[in-house]
Order: structure tokens, then C-alpha cells, then sequence
């Protein structure tokens, strides 16, 4: 059991360890390194010179990956070109704000998901399953800019019931942030419950066909006791880690959203780093980003184990 | 001739086997549904240049954000362009580009899973970790880096997103190959001395094309939400060409007074990747394949 986890942390410190690889690569690869991508048809003289100073691009790429490297591990990501500040800096703010909009979406989508699937899996293919499975058809497919910008014409503008676009500074209050993210939290809760709800729906479908069910129903257990004691907890298992890919995955749509709701978070920092064309700071971001997935995984992984004692004895490859 | 004969037979049942699934799909009301949005939209791009009623890149400051009427049916955008003959074109740029991205990523990835399924061993071990590397980077992140590095053409938009959205295909491909692997026809086929390309081609392709054809389904609509999205930051196709990502962010600053401008590519959108999934769901189910409990990756 002891090993099964530490050989799971281990896969997963490998992978982060690939992908620092291949963003260091990638960018040594693509045209231009750090400061002439930076500074663009400035990059002449003292200003190229104290910019190679600064990143130390004078020094072998295999060297400055070693120290980058060591640095990251110890939690220092670097120098910002377009902030001209250490990137944690830049961070801190980011990622506070990003955990603010992730969290609340997640505290709303995760328990509307399992009503919403119980619902649709025990009035399967009757009325309100059909209804809500239209709708979690819809808002999973559409993409999220098409969902986010919809929502800000009705009810932004056409109804006129909430600030649309939200100006906030990156150093915003909790408070500040709250009242503010009523509408980005609504785009991404519907694509994150409506993926989240179909899941659970088919898994309450096929746990509700099982014998041990049929076998409950025989014995005369009352309906609502047989769901809540023995379907939900088999059924809602294999769920979680869906959830966490489905999480994970919502990184790269709540890009989309921060920048529609003009939102100061890490999904925007990626954006403006992107245009400012500041690679150091994208190299972080990859790392964070692919860290909070991989890390996502293993606690889901980690969860199945822990709840699930006949997984305890096999070994999981996914 | 006898041998002709028989391939020949084959190549009927493989007709007939195409539309008997065909069928199937259109059985359903979800899959005909999606099948008729999905033709609409392929036939609507192939007649768009010949139908469209106006040039789409004409600017015009006499025709700035009129209203839909009936010489514009979806009236006119901020710089005086007819938004009826961008959104039909902007079909045709999002079809051409997630066609041939979908083609390339079902290749390598579809290619590079069924050998690393054969092989097994380091090599396979190797590829499997890079590729989870690969899925643990946000799609977005590598993306706008790739593009914002090497352009924003499509030259590099396709193989661009084509690479991206492989790296899932090569995991099903690889699980596929694993199922059939073992079996008994692929042991006698060995045993016959067929080589490796033969066992490949004539045993192992035919047996995961199915499981691969769905991935590949899914994956083009994701694809397609993927382009739009870069399209809509700005780090799509440059802004003359007609593109629906394009498109709405560029209407989005002034749709509390020009809102047809935002709509119609936002319905043209929408109802494609709708259809798509539909499509590839009824065609997954079609071919006894269910797709419902799976994440989207």
C-alpha cells in the first residue's frame, strides 16, 4: 500500500520533471531565445546585454536548466521581464484571485452535479431527465468565451442585473473579489456540473442494474433507503476521479473565461505573459499549471485508494 | 480471379457495412439530428464562396452596424462587412482547419499508439510518460506558446493542433492494440511468418480503426473548440480571413447595441460543435462503443 502511494508521487514527480524539460527545450528550440523575443527590434546593445545579464542566457543551456531547475524546486521561479520583478511577485496575487474563482465554482458545481446526475439516473429517460440532460449537453459542448459572452449580453446588458465586465486591480480584497464573480463562477460551474453530472448519471444507471441492488429491492429495503445506503456510495466512487480530470481540464477553459470576464487571475497571466512575449514567466506558469494537474490526479488517486479497499490489493495503471 | 472475386465481396460489405452504421445513427433522433447539422454545415462550406452575396473583406464606412435587413440578412459589422457572408465563410475556415488537424492527429497518433501497444517494454514505458508530460500542459498554454513563437498562419495552425490533440489518440490506439494483441488470429499470423508490416496493416488496423475513428471524432470537436478559442484571444487566424472566434471577439466590445453582429457566428459555432458531438456519439454507439463515462482529456 505504502509503495503503491510512493510509486504513484514518483510517476508523478517524473512527469512534472518531463515537462520542465519540454517547455525548457521548446523554448530553446523555437526561434529566438528569452531577451530577443522580449525586446524585440530593441534587441541591440546594452539593453540585449543587460537582459542576456539578467536571464544569465551567457552560460550553456544545459546549465541554466540545472539552476533554473534548483531554483524552481526551492520555489524561485525566476525574473519577470515585463513586470521587471521577481515572477513570485507577479504570482502571488494570480494565484490567490485563480483559487478564489476555482474554489467557489467548486463548492457550487460539485454537489449541484451529483443532484442533478441522481436526479436524471433515477427518472431515467423520463421528463426531467431529459430536460436536464438537454441542457448539460449544451453547456458542455458550447465553448466557454461562447457561454461567458452570452451570458454578460442577457444578463449584463439586456437585463441589466450584474456589472459585466469586472475591473478589479490583481491586489483586490476577498471582498472586493466576491461581489464581483457571480457571473465568471456561473460559466465555468455550468461546463464543470454539466460533465460532472453525466458522469455520475451513467454511474448511478449502472450500479442501480447490479445485483446487490436487486437484491436490496427484494429484500424490501425502502427505495430512498437503498439509494442513499447502498447505490451512492458505490456509485459516486469511481466518480471522483473524473472530477479531478475534469478539473484539471477546466484550466485551460478558465483562460478563457478570465479573459472574457477581464478577471485577474493566473488564466489571464498566462495571456499577457503570452503577448508580452515574456517566456520566463511562461515557463513558470507551465510548471504551476501542469503541477496543479498532476497533483489533482494523485490526491484522486489517492482518494479512490483510501475509499476503495478492493483496489488496495491491485496495482492501478491508467 | 478468384482472389478478385473476393475482394471484391469484401468491398461491398464494407459499403454496405458503412451505410448499415449509417443507419444506425440516424435511428436515433439525437444522431440524425446531428448528422443533418453536420452535413448542412459541410455543404454549406463547400457552396459558401459561389453563394456568399457580398466580398467579405469589402469595408465600407456607409454600412457600419446596420441592423439585419433584406439586403443584409445578419446586418453589418463595425467596419461596414456583410456579417451574413462572414459567418458562412467562417464555416469554411473552421471546417478546412479542423478537417486536416483531425487527419494529421488520427495519423500520428493513431500510428505511434498501435506501435508502442506492439513493442511494449522501454520504449513504450518512454513514449507513455512523455505523452502524459504532454497531457498535463495545458492545451491552451502550449498552444499560444507554439503560435505566438511561429505565426499565427494556418501552415502552422494545423500541424500545430494536429500534434495537440493527437497525444489522447496515441492512449487509445495503445489500449486498443493491447486488447487484440494477445489474440489467437494475431499469434497464427505470426506463426504463418507474416512480417511485422503485414500483421500491422492486415490484423491489427482493422481490429482498432473503430476505437481510434471515435477518439478521432471527438477529438475534431474539441479541436474545433480549441481553434475558436485561440482564434478569439487573437492567437487564431489573422484577422482579414472570416473566422467565427474572430468574429465575436471582435463584436463583443459593442453587442449592447450591435448584438446580430455576435449571434450569428455564435449560433454558426455552436451548432457545429453541437452536431459534432452528437454525430460522434451516435457513431461511438453505433459501433457499440460507450463513451459516457469518460473524462474529456
Amino acid at each position: 500500500m505504502l509503495l503503491l502511494i510512493l510509486k504513484r508521487i514518483g510517476l508523478g514527480l517524473i512527469t512534472l520533471f518531463i515537462v520542465s524539460l519540454i517547455t525548457f527545450v521548446g523554448v530553446e528550440v523555437l526561434p529566438g531565445d528569452a531577451c530577443t523575443t522580449y525586446l524585440e527590434r530593441e534587441a541591440y546593445g546594452a539593453a540585449l546585454d543587460a537582459c542576456i545579464k539578467r536571464l544569465g542566457l551567457d552560460v550553456p543551456a544545459y546549465e541554466r536548466y540545472l539552476d533554473w531547475a534548483a531554483n524552481v524546486v526551492r520555489g524561485d521561479f525566476g525574473y519577470s521581464l515585463s513586470g521587471e520583478m521577481p515572477i513570485n511577485e507577479v504570482l502571488g496575487p494570480r494565484v490567490k484571485n485563480s483559487l478564489v474563482l476555482a474554489s467557489v465554482s467548486i463548492l457550487i458545481g460539485i454537489p449541484l452535479a451529483i443532484v442533478l446526475g441522481i436526479i436524471t439516473a433515477l427518472w431515467r429517460d423520463k421528463l426531467p431527465d431529459i430536460m436536464i440532460s438537454t441542457i448539460t449537453i449544451f453547456s458542455m459542448t458550447i465553448p466557454e468565451f461562447i457561454s461567458a459572452t452570452l451570458l454578460i449580453l442577457i444578463v449584463a446588458i439586456w437585463l441589466g442585473w450584474l456589472p459585466g465586465i469586472v475591473i478589479i486591480p490583481s491586489d483586490a480584497t476577498f471582498y472586493e473579489l466576491l461581489s464581483n464573480i457571480i457571473l465568471p463562477v456561473v460559466a465555468i460551474s455550468m461546463i464543470m456540473t454539466a460533465h460532472m453530472a453525466r458522469m455520475v448519471r451513467s454511474s448511478v444507471i449502472q450500479v442501480m442494474a447490479s445485483d446487490y441492488v436487486q437484491m436490496a429491492i427484494l429484500k424490501g429495503v425502502p427505495y430512498w433507503k437503498m439509494v442513499f445506503r447502498h447505490v451512492l456510495p458505490n456509485a459516486l466512487l469511481p466518480a471522483i476521479n473524473v472530477v479531478a480530470l475534469t478539473i484539471a481540464w477546466l484550466l485551460g477553459g478558465v483562460v478563457v473565461t478570465e479573459v472574457v470576464f477581464n478577471y485577474p487571475g493566473l488564466g489571464r497571466l498566462v495571456i499577457e505573459s503570452i503577448s508580452n512575449r515574456d517566456l520566463p514567466v511562461v515557463q513558470a506558469l507551465a510548471i504551476i499549471l501542469a503541477s496543479i494537474y498532476v497533483g489533482i490526479n494523485l490526491i484522486a488517486d489517492l482518494m479512490t485508494l483510501m475509499l476503495n479497499p478492493r483496489l488496495k490489493s491491485l496495482q492501478i495503471r491508467k | 480471379m478468384e482472389n478478385n472475386l473476393i475482394t471484391e465481396d469484401i468491398q461491398k460489405n464494407k459499403l454496405e457495412k458503412a451505410f448499415e452504421i449509417l443507419k444506425t445513427m440516424a435511428s436515433k433522433p439525437s444522431g440524425l439530428i446531428g448528422l443533418t447539422i453536420v452535413l448542412f454545415h459541410v455543404v454549406l462550406a463547400l457552396i459558401s464562396p459561389y453563394i456568399a452575396p457580398y466580398d467579405y473583406k469589402a469595408i465600407s464606412p456607409n454600412t457600419m452596424l446596420l441592423a439585419p435587413s433584406a439586403e443584409h440578412w445578419f446586418g453589418t459589422d463595425s467596419l461596414g462587412r456583410d456579417v451574413f457572408t462572414r459567418t458562412i465563410l467562417g464555416g469554411r475556415t473552421a471546417l478546412t482547419v479542423t478537417f486536416f488537424g483531425s487527419l494529421i492527429a488520427l495519423l500520428w497518433g493513431g500510428l505511434l499508439g498501435i506501435f508502442c501497444g506492439l513493442v511494449g517494454g522501454k520504449i513504450d514505458d518512454v513514449v507513455m510518460r512523455v505523452v502524459d508530460a504532454f497531457l498535463s500542459i495545458p492545451w491552451i498554454l502550449a498552444m499560444l506558446l507554439i503560435v505566438s513563437l511561429l505565426g499565427t498562419s494556418t501552415e502552422v495552425l494545423i500541424p500545430a493542433l494536429g500534434f495537440f490533440y493527437g497525444k489522447g489518440i496515441v492512449r487509445v490506439a495503445r489500449a486498443a492494440t493491447h486488447d487484440v494483441i494477445a489474440k489467437d488470429f494475431i499469434v497464427s499470423a505470426r506463426a504463418r511468418g507474416h512480417s511485422n508490416m503485414s500483421i500491422i496493416w492486415n490484423e491489427i488496423i482493422p481490429n482498432v480503426r473503430d476505437a481510434i475513428l471515435v477518439e478521432g471524432a471527438m477529438r475534431w470537436s474539441w479541436m474545433l473548440l480549441g481553434f475558436s478559442s485561440l482564434s478569439f484571444l487573437g492567437f487564431g487566424v489573422s484577422p482579414p480571413t472570416p473566422d467565427w472566434g474572430l468574429m465575436i471577439s471582435n463584436a463583443r466590445g459593442l453587442m449592447s447595441f450591435a448584438y446580430w453582429s455576435v449571434i450569428a457566428p455564435i449560433v454558426g459555432l455552436s451548432s457545429l460543435i453541437i452536431g459534432i458531438n452528437l454525430t460522434a456519439d451516435a457513431f461511438a454507439k453505433a459501433l457499440g462503443i460507450d463513451r459516457s463515462t469518460k473524462a474529456p482529456v
